[in-house]
């Protein structure tokens, strides 16, 4: 009795007796049963391509942050630009959620790993509902559109939601990757040496000149459309992004990634990023690598997000699953492009 | 002190060391259980995962070179040969494992190219090349070790109190916590 008293609390502390919870495996396979399971693709974010390049600090941020990275010099940076979805063949649209994650290489071995997307606030705020909101945006099989009544059904509990896209539509998106702002979106806290935190989000916005989308167009020629501007632009000159950390006060909400700080806040230029090299996802170095966002340096740790720790736990979960698969050709080559 | 009770009993610092490791190791496979599990805490038990894992790698490698140099009280009188060495057996697999399973679990994050923090800026160095395939059959192979040892962990701990509930032969004495008296 008491054995199995013993083994039942492990049982328990691994969630056998509540299936119904939503769990890092459960959140994989609801992201497998909406867009396919792609062998050896990320469940989510699939579409993507390599870059890497470098990031110099200005040593502006050490005032903010004692992480190794802002101290005046350059690091070599890995990093992925990519579209939201599980379909790694799917044909770029304008309107899609461009994704750009960043590892951060420090010279002691430490690294700073962050995965970013262009809006400048996130449609949820917690996991469940991001999870609810998967469903609910799921295309139906036999019109091949989301179902009006769920999604509308989801917005109704969520005004949050409603609140957030109302801001993501008022930053209506630019014409690529290449001058898009990309958004670390949740709030972090940072500690510099004299062990003062401040709560920070952070920005990257493009050196590139704005442009914006073109949308008129009902369809756009090539399905890798952003993607081969985007190499072609890297290959013609380096791309570069200025680092952005904003400062939060004490009453924004460092919990909840809906809601965006004020403009007013202080906004520190810590450095730029540059982006000189891209490769495709079977040759570059950004394939095996899981942009998991709470790979952070010593100065930087994570805030009361709940989507903080769900995002480390499922993108895990997604790299273990597509770690053991055998990995078929990405959509996106940049060798093709160049041609 | 008498001769008697030592021999009984394993010395303080193999007792110490075998509680130290129990309550480590349960609390590790406790922590491992619900963090692959868990949304909202797995970077809080991640984080305490890796080093716990390091200080019971480091923890048995001490007390099995500790129980090197140590005299071990002799078997329960009336045990037979075969049980003997049943027992022998499964201490050494058990010691396998508690080695065995940190280095897994070190290598699969090497394997992976994950930093492998301790705390705050200490971390460890790769042990393996950043290789994914790797780092899957080691992940996989990190989870049956897991139920492996906890398995081994339930038939250790029902052994024990099966004879100390039922042969009453004065097992547990040998490894109490405390100073056993000789009868």
């Amino acid at each position: 009795m008491v054995v199995l008293g013993v083994a039942g609390a492990f049982l328990y502390l691994g969630g056998w007796f509540n299936p119904e919870a939503l769990t890092p495996g459960r959140f994989a396979d609801g992201f497998e049963r909406v867009d396919g399971i792609y062998s050896g693709f990320r469940r989510n974010h699939a579409k993507g391509v390599c870059v890497s390049g470098s990031f110099e600090s200005n040593g502006r941020g050490t005032r903010l942050s004692k992480a190794v990275v802002f101290k005046a010099g350059r690091v070599p940076i890995i990093g992925r630009f990519s579209l939201a979805g599980g379909n790694p063949y799917v044909a770029d649209e304008p309107e899609m959620v461009r994704g750009l994650g960043l590892l951060f290489k420090l010279p002691d071995g430490e690294e700073w790993r962050t995965a970013t997307i262009n809006t400048p606030v996130f449609g949820v705020n917690t996991p469940q509902a991001f999870y609810d909101r998967l469903f609910a945006a799921q295309p139906n099989p036999k019109t091949g559109k989301p179902d009006p009544e769920k999604m509308a059904a989801f917005l109704a509990s969520h005004p949050e939601t409603v609140q957030a896209t109302k801001i993501i539509q008022s930053h209506p998106a630019s014409s690529g990757f290449e001058n898009s702002t990309f958004y670390g979106l949740n709030a972090f806290w940072f500690t510099n040496a004299s062990g003062t935190s401040i709560p920070v989000r952070w920005s990257m916005t493009p050196a590139q000149p704005l442009a914006p989308a073109n949308t008129t167009e009902p369809a756009q020629p090539d399905k890798n459309y952003l993607f081969d501007a985007l190499i072609a632009g890297i290959l013609q000159q380096p791309l570069e992004w200025h680092l952005i950390i904003a400062i939060g006060q004490a009453n924004d909400p460092t919990n909840d990634a809906t809601i965006p700080w004020p403009d007013a806040r202080e906004q520190v230029d810590v450095g730029s990023v540059t982006l000189d090299h891209v490769e495709s996802e079977e040759t570059g170095p950004c394939r095996d690598i899981n942009f998991d966002p709470l790979v952070l340096p010593e100065g930087m740790a994570p805030s009361d997000d709940p989507l903080l720790s769900a995002r480390s736990a499922v993108y895990s979960q997604s790299f273990t699953r597509r770690a053991g698969e055998k990995k078929l050709p990405s959509a996106v080559m940049p060798s093709d492009a160049r041609k | 002190m008498n001769v008697a009770t030592e021999q009984r009993q394993f010395t303080a610092l193999m007792r110490l060391f075998h509680w130290l490791t129990a309550a480590l190791v349960l609390t590790i496979l406790g922590i491992g259980v619900a963090m692959v599990a868990s949304l909202a805490d797995y970077h809080r038990l991640v984080s305490i995962h890796r080093p716990l894992g390091i200080l019971i790698l480091i923890v048995v490698v001490i007390r099995f070179v500790n129980r090197h140099y140590s005299t071990l009280p002799p078997f329960p009188a009336g045990m037979s040969p075969r049980w003997r060495s049943v027992t022998s057996a499964s201490e050494l697999l058990l010691y396998t494992l508690l080695v065995v399973q940190p280095v897994v679990g070190w290598g699969m994050l090497s394997a992976a190219s994950y930093p492998v923090t301790l705390y705050g800026s200490i971390h460890l160095f790769p042990i393996l090349p950043h290789n994914v395939m790797l780092y899957a059959v080691l992940r996989r192979a990190h989870t049956v070790l897991a139920y492996l040892l906890f398995l081994m962990f339930l038939a250790h701990f029902g052994t024990v109190l099966f004879h100390t509930w039922v042969v009453r032969d004065g097992t547990f004495s040998r490894m109490a916590p405390w100073k056993v008296r000789a009868q």
